[in-house]
């Protein structure tokens, strides 16, 4: 079941320029691993060396943050679509 | 260098002087690696803080798909410094997320707003023109 992948611009050069690539999984942590299997260029930047998502990252399920679902268990089903946006933040605080 | 519509600068400025004492934040889209803002989309500051912002990421990706629509991509943030001159801070850099931006700066330190831009990448700051169409 492929599944629609929107990246953001810091992370197309590792995804062959694409702005949207597809993966296959039935929960966010498979497609996760099958779009590191397509590109290893997106190893670590995801999801870290101990399984979870990154810190810099905010991952989207549709118009859900997988934050309050299931983070990397949350379960895909056709016609979803995943999001990656990274972080923004600062300031001088 | 970083061109600005005049719409997106008088937004830009405008939504900064709105959220005050707040830092204001959002992003500018325009067509892939033109450097030229043409869509300004104001983005919520979830710190509500005069000294720190995170951009809300449901804002973010809200502005993404309809700079996509357009045809447009998200090409650069910007952000306010309600009490300090538009250089970016040491969290700023560090945070930074994309070398590929632009990062814009609106100071409010001296009444009139100032605007500033930025590339970023790897830690080093450089500053790059910013030109308002039209002026």
């Amino acid at each position: 079941m492929p599944i629609d992948v929107r990246m953001p611009t810091v992370l197309r050069q590792h995804a062959g320029g694409q702005a949207t690539v597809q993966a296959n999984g039935d929960t966010l942590g498979d497609a996760v691993e099958d779009l590191v299997r397509q590109f290893p260029g997106l190893a670590g930047q995801v999801v870290t060396d101990d399984g979870t998502l990154h810190r810099f990252v905010n991952v989207y399920v549709n118009d859900d943050d997988v934050r309050y679902l299931d983070k990397l268990d949350t379960k895909l089903s056709e016609g979803d679509v995943i999001s990656i946006l990274p972080a923004v933040a600062g300031g001088d605080g | 260098m970083l061109r600005l519509a005049p719409d997106v600068h008088r937004q830009m400025v405008g939504h900064c002087l709105d959220r005050v004492p707040e830092e204001a934040c959002g992003l500018l889209a325009g067509p892939p690696g033109a450097g030229t803002a043409e869509v300004c989309y104001p983005v919520k500051n979830v710190d509500e803080s005069a000294r720190t912002y995170t951009l809300d990421s449901l804002g973010f990706l809200r502005a993404d798909r309809d700079a996509d629509e357009r045809g447009l991509e998200v090409i650069g943030v910007f952000h306010s410094h309600t009490h300090t001159d538009a250089y970016p801070s040491p969290t700023d850099v560090d945070k930074a997320p994309d070398p590929g931006w632009h990062y814009v700066l609106v100071s409010l330190r001296h009444g009139e707003a100032v605007v500033r831009s930025y590339r970023i990448e790897d830690g080093n700051v450089a500053e790059e023109p910013v030109v308002v169409e039209g002026l």
